[in-house]
């Protein structure tokens, strides 16, 4: 993927602008524009900044009435809330991220391992009916997950993977190789077969070439796809919350959830460990941003 | 060092396409052969299952006096060299060189005396610590040639490797690879669609249509006696005009009345095509001894020759390659005169070379 930011940008057809805007021209029209842009700004980053915003105030401030904007006290409380318990000890929030991390990280792993070699072998080989097959691993991901909620929580109760860390990695993994062979495929298609041919007349068996040629070059879609997978799994709510109930296996989006309610509820626990729950993914979004627009792009970037 | 023996060669894609049909070479030990066709007529797939890369549908291959048909590509002991020179884009020159090499794994020394002997032959020391990306088109096909050499395998083959360069630097090229081959004496199957490379680097060319072998001979005998009306039409620049003939009184005749001598043996009853090469027709003035009337309807200069298209009655578009010193005008009437031998003649329905 020799594919930069810009490149991959700039591939996307500049849309029309409103005709209004136009008319104005120059100054008027970048006026217009900024404006526009900075109500939509506002609009689409208030719940967040609120959000930011409420974790570091006190109670009191959090409740108040007129709300204040600037001028509360700042506070790291609900931070420490996050992480430590009442007793002192480990919170159940903390817990729950540590599942969340394990949950996201190791379906993502086995759906890499598992997707790649797949993606590999759909690009490379003939296999029968390969475009019905891949439409069909497609096709699993056309179903919202919550049609098929029910009947996996009974298939789990039956198997004893209720409740379990093993069972939300599993049916995370089902749903992110689909994922990761579809963009994986892409990723393969874009990297020239003959380095494997060359290699296999250098020498090399089939999986070696693989190896030593092609899995070098898939790193950023590897990475890029990798990313995908790990934030679908740990956004996922509508699996665990139907599939875990103890504190011990449950991962953050339920738990977090699970604060609001009850007879009173501690808003700025809430968005301190939203703020928490976001951070990774921001994090991680940022440093392969180069790798997900390439990503997204893929297709209309030529080699 | 080996010949390479290809009998009843089928490919048939699992789509249904069928690449190669039925074909048969018989490629000697230190030849340089070449396969030449259009686009799509199976070159490649052919080289690719020499190459053990693509497994045949039936047919057998035999390298040497081995039969290769179940052997992985690292076991037939050759080199190819793509169309996409498919050096390896994290290596340096060395390493891209040296790679082949240590999978085989040689001893240090002897890796860096081969690297060194091939960018040698190959005049790529200055390059030996560049990357693919570094080098240009021309260098990068050095490259992978000597990629190729450096293993001193059994045979080369070659796919289409010019085919990327500019016209200056594939006719240097073109000479180098003859050269080399030459030099080395090593077998090397050579494919191209392009018919001056065939001509120049071949000793012999197989010609390629839709999957088969329309004919199989040297440049001389190839250019001289095309066994089809296909290789009639693809080789030589302009191709051979195609003009449909009639036997009366002995004699050739079209209906324009451009008389030709027949080859002895001619059939009777059928419907009949010469083919005339360019060089052996002739533009005179109106009425000169031998000529019939035609039009000129066209001229290429090209500076060392002229080419006249010109028309005869019933017969469009015939090429005529005359010296630059002859100059008629466009839309003249002239005079069209046969000076060669006797033509190769045609059957309309097979196609195929009759006399
Ligand atoms: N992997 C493939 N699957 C199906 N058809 C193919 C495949 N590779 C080549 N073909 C078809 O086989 C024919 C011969 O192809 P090829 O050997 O590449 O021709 P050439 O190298 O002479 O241009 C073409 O019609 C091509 O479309
Ligand atoms: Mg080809």
């Amino acid at each position: 993927m020799a594919v930069s930011v810009d490149e991959a940008v700039s591939t996307v057809p500049a849309r029309d602008r409103p005709r209004p805007t136009r008319r104005l021209g120059g100054r008027g029209r970048s006026l217009v524009e900024v404006a526009l842009l900075t109500v939509l700004a506002v609009l689409m980053l208030f719940p967040v900044l609120w959000m930011i915003e409420t974790s570091i105030k006190e109670n009191r401030d959090v409740y108040a009435v007129p709300a204040e904007f600037f001028g509360f006290t700042v506070t790291m409380e609900h931070f420490k809330d996050v992480f430590v318990g009442p007793d002192g000890g480990r919170s159940a929030l903390s817990v729950a991220f540590l599942n969340s991390a394990v949950v996201a990280g190791v379906s993502t792993l086995l759906a890499t391992v598992l997707g790649v070699p797949a993606a590999w072998a759909y690009s490379r080989f003939a296999v029968k009916a390969r475009k019905d097959q891949l439409f069909f691993i497609l096709s699993t991901r056309f179903m919202p997950p919550v049609v098929v909620v029910i009947p996996i929580f009974l298939m789990y109760r039956q198997v004893g993977l209720i409740d379990s860390k093993l069972g939300l990695i599993l049916i995370y993994t089902a749903f992110n190789v689909p994922f990761t062979i579809w963009m994986m495929k892409g990723f393969v298609d874009e990297v020239p077969a003959e380095y494997e041919d060359a290699a296999m007349l250098d020498g090399y068996t089939r999986l070696q070439a693989f190896r030593r040629f092609t899995l070098p070059l898939l790193v950023p879609g590897i990475a890029a796809t990798a990313v995908f997978a790990l934030i679908f799994s740990w956004n996922e709510f509508v699996f665990a919350i139907f599939l875990t109930s103890s504190d011990s296996v449950r991962t953050a989006p339920p738990a977090i959830a699970g604060l609001i309610g009850g007879t009173t509820t501690d808003w700025g626990l809430v968005a301190a460990a939203s703020v928490v729950f976001a951070l990774p993914v921001l994090v991680f979004a940022y440093l392969v941003r180069k790798h997900l627009v390439a990503g997204v792009t893929l297709g209309a970037v030529r080699r | 060092m080996a010949g390479i023996e290809v009998t009843a060669l089928h490919k048939r894609y699992p789509d249904g396409t069928v690449a190669v049909d039925h074909v048969d070479l018989s490629i000697g030990d230190g030849e340089l052969f070449v396969m030449l066709g259009p686009s799509g007529c199976g070159k490649t797939t052919t080289l690719r299952a020499i190459a053990g890369l693509e497994r045949q549908t039936t047919g057998d291959i035999r390298i040497g006096d081995t039969l290769v048909n179940d052997l992985p590509p690292a076991e037939r002991d050759i080199a190819m060299v793509f169309q996409f020179y498919a050096l390896y884009p994290h290596l340096r020159t060395r390493d891209n060189l040296a790679f082949p090499l240590r999978a085989e794994g040689l001893p240090k020394a002897e890796v860096r005396e081969r690297v060194a002997e091939a960018a040698r032959l190959m005049r790529l020391d200055q390059l030996l610590d560049r990357r693919p990306r570094q080098l240009s088109g021309g260098e990068q096909q050095r490259v992978a040639l000597a990629r190729a050499l450096v293993r001193r395998p059994r045979a080369f083959l070659m796919d289409e490797p010019l085919t990327n360069l500019d016209a200056e630097l594939r006719a240097d090229m073109r000479t180098e690879i003859k050269h080399l081959q030459g030099e080395l004496g090593t077998t090397m199957v050579y494919v191209t669609h392009d018919q001056v490379e065939a001509m120049s680097l071949g000793h012999r060319i197989a010609i390629l249509n839709k999957g088969r072998v329309e004919q199989i001979g040297t440049p001389l005998e190839v250019y001289d006696r095309p066994a089809s009306l296909f290789c009639a039409a693809f080789i030589g620049s302009p191709p051979m005009n195609l003009i449909e003939v009639a036997v009366a009184d002995e004699k050739l005749r079209s209906q324009g009345g451009l008389v030709l001598t027949p080859p002895p043996g001619l059939p009777r009853d059928r419907r009949l095509v010469a083919g005339v090469r360019p060089e052996a027709l002739e533009v005179t003035t109106p009425g000169a001894e031998g000529s019939v009337p035609a039009r000129v309807v066209s001229a290429e200069w090209l500076g060392d020759e002229i080419i006249y298209v010109v028309d005869h009655s019933g017969q469009h578009d015939v090429r005529v390659r005359m010296p630059p010193t002859v100059r008629f005008a466009a839309d003249t009437p002239v005079g069209l005169r046969h000076t060669g031998g006797t033509p190769t003649v045609y059957d309309v329905h097979t196609e195929e070379l009759v006399a």
